[in-house]
């Protein structure tokens, strides 16, 4: 028999989960506060939202970050679903432990670190190889690559861990090349992972704040650093405008990414259970 | 695949040795090797021109190495730095310690909720990672300032007769670095307390084992590496955490990655940086081996 959480659990669980969403409703609700003041409810309007769509200084930054984001997250599902790749399935290889280390240590290295490491190395670079020239775009892309190329490969490593390699075996016994056997079956299988790991990388690219600030130059403000001299301050409205956009479109994405991982999953399910029968 | 690889013909080793190669150098070259350029720049001295730093190679006739222990020497001499460090670690701790106390109960209720609901709080706990980190963080500035909601309300409430000091004080850190991290200690936990069969820990209880003893004996040793992996995934980004002290702490407050980004980006020494790098890193090696061990046995991350 099946006890569901007591009492006790069921407060923490609530206690958490307002916790965590209280502080992101109410920025929402702020943001169509007439007031610029949070203790005082001036009317609902949408002029945050205006005073938004007019600062070009912010709209250049959102397309840059977006630019950004685009290209870094597809070249760190390369890289990163290559990584997961080799973690699953090479076997041992000369310098796997490194290459292991190299894989989990982005994960919690402190972006402060990493930040200044990647601008040294930019620096050195240009002084000896004259690439990758002034700082901006190209270094940005670099080094979001870099840091959201380690989720991708956690992320297509665990499901490929997850996932019977029989097939892949059957498909070489038979004759399959290797390129052949990773297109036309470990790809399929790992499709999903790779979306949330694009997915992942695009929204990390979006967000960082402390590395860009290291590795961009002079004009090229991303978003967050844009946000971040506003918000040093104090509460700026129109952020708050800003942060319900972003926090919509970010809620909206996972719901429906969700969904249709729990609906591919039962239908997996179920065709497996077909199969069996049959 | 590895059974096969005995009969590989070139063209095929060629690509099994591309998938790691190709993740591999570029890991190398951005990831690794810039360490040593910070290592490198940490014993050189500053100077104004471009890029802001004494060379290795070719001291004053131009030959020769030249480097120096200054910036370390000065690192250990400034109370500043050192009082930072260990304020970085304190805080960074403590977090750690409030995260679990938190995260655990709620990793534990998640388990054993039914489904639907269970893929439900799974996926309201992931949501907030999707969401900005900085504006996660610059979210609670509109609660705890002086005329903040919190304060507001306490006030309306009669509870205080002044607005309290909430904003840039170390609670205000705490409370942002528990806020920010809490899903990455969930979710690690949860995965480890999901696989236990729960059910047997509470037919013991059933058949008369005291609760507590149960949880002492049984849940809480086997679900040690997720505990492990969680405290990790907090304590470790926290000690170098920038953005919460910088919108939430007190200019006392002074974290070491905050100093760190001020000796960067203000006073421009970018020798001394490296030097605070390079023993923040060292701080941080054992914590991140620790982290890695427990990282590949539970068999890919959370995130």
């Amino acid at each position: 028999m099946r006890h569901g959480p007591s009492t006790f659990l069921i407060s923490v669980l609530s206690f958490g989960f307002a916790f965590l969403y209280v502080p992101i409703i109410l920025v929402m609700l702020y943001s169509f506060n007439d007031s610029r003041l949070v203790s005082i409810w001036g009317g609902f309007s949408l002029k945050w939202y205006g005073e938004l769509f007019k600062n070009r200084q912010i709209i250049e930054a959102a397309l840059l970050s977006l630019r950004i984001a685009l290209v870094s997250a597809t070249a760190a599902t390369l890289l990163g679903t290559l990584a997961g790749l080799a973690l699953a399935r090479m076997g041992r290889f000369r310098g796997r432990m490194l290459f292991t280390g190299m894989i989990a240590a982005p994960l919690v290295m402190p972006e402060i670190i990493t930040g200044l490491s990647m601008l040294l190395l930019f620096v050195s670079m240009n002084e000896f190889l004259g690439w990758p020239g002034d700082r901006g775009a190209t270094t940005i892309t670099i080094a979001h690559i870099t840091f959201s190329m380690a989720y991708v490969a956690v992320i297509v490593q665990s499901r490929l861990a997850a996932t019977d390699q029989s097939l892949e075996e059957a498909a070489m016994d038979l004759g399959g090349r290797p390129f052949g056997v990773a297109l036309d079956i470990t790809i399929p299988t790992i499709a999903p992972a790779m979306i949330s790991g694009w997915l992942l990388a695009f929204t990390l690219s979006l967000d960082d704040l402390v590395i860009t600030s290291f590795v961009s130059g002079p004009g090229s403000s991303t978003l967050p650093m844009v946000i971040f001299s506003k918000v040093k301050l104090g509460v700026t409205p129109d952020v708050n405008a800003l942060a319900t956009i972003i926090i919509s479109i970010v809620t909206i994405g996972v719901v429906a990414a969700g969904w249709i991982m729990f609906r591919q999953e039962r239908q997996l399910t179920r065709d497996r259970q077909l199969g069996a029968r049959g | 695949m590895s059974t096969n690889s005995a009969m590989l013909s070139g063209r095929d080793r060629a690509w099994n040795r591309f998938v790691v190669a190709a993740p591999y150098l570029w890991l190398l070259v951005f990831f690794l090797v810039p360490f040593g350029f910070v290592l490198k720049i940490s014993f050189a001295d500053p100077m104004v021109g471009q890029p802001p730093f004494t060379p290795l190679f070719g001291g004053e006739d131009g030959r020769g190495l030249y480097f120096t222990l200054d910036n370390y020497r000065f690192l250990f001499e400034d109370n500043l730095y050192l009082f930072s460090y260990l304020k970085s670690l304190k805080i960074a701790f403590i977090s750690t310690v409030l995260c679990l106390l938190l995260g655990y109960p709620m990793a534990y209720g998640i388990a054993r909720t039914r489904a639907p609901w269970r893929q439900i709080l799974l996926l309201l706990v992931i949501l907030p990672f999707w969401t900005s980190f900085l504006l996660r963080v610059y979210a609670w500035m509109g609660l705890l300032g002086k005329y903040g909601v919190i304060n507001s309300l306490l006030l309306w409430l009669g509870l205080i007769e002044r607005p309290l000091q909430i904003m840039y004080t170390d609670f205000a850190v705490y409370l942002g670095i528990v806020y920010s991290y809490l899903p990455f200690m969930i979710l690690p936990l949860y995965a480890t307390l999901e696989r236990l069969d729960l059910d047997l820990h509470e037919a013991a209880a059933d058949l008369g084992a005291r609760p507590v003893r149960i949880f002492l004996d049984v849940t809480l040793p086997l679900s040690l590496p997720g505990i492990i992996a969680g405290s990790m995934l907090v304590f470790i980004p926290a000690i170098g955490e920038f953005v919460i002290p910088a919108l939430l702490g007190g200019l006392d407050s002074l974290m070491i990655g905050r100093a760190l980004y001020e000796e960067f980006f203000f006073n421009r020494d970018w020798p001394l940086s490296a030097a605070v790098a390079t023993v923040l890193l060292l701080i941080l090696v054992v914590p991140i081996m620790i982290f890695q061990h427990y990282q590949g046995a539970e068999g890919g991350g959370h995130r």
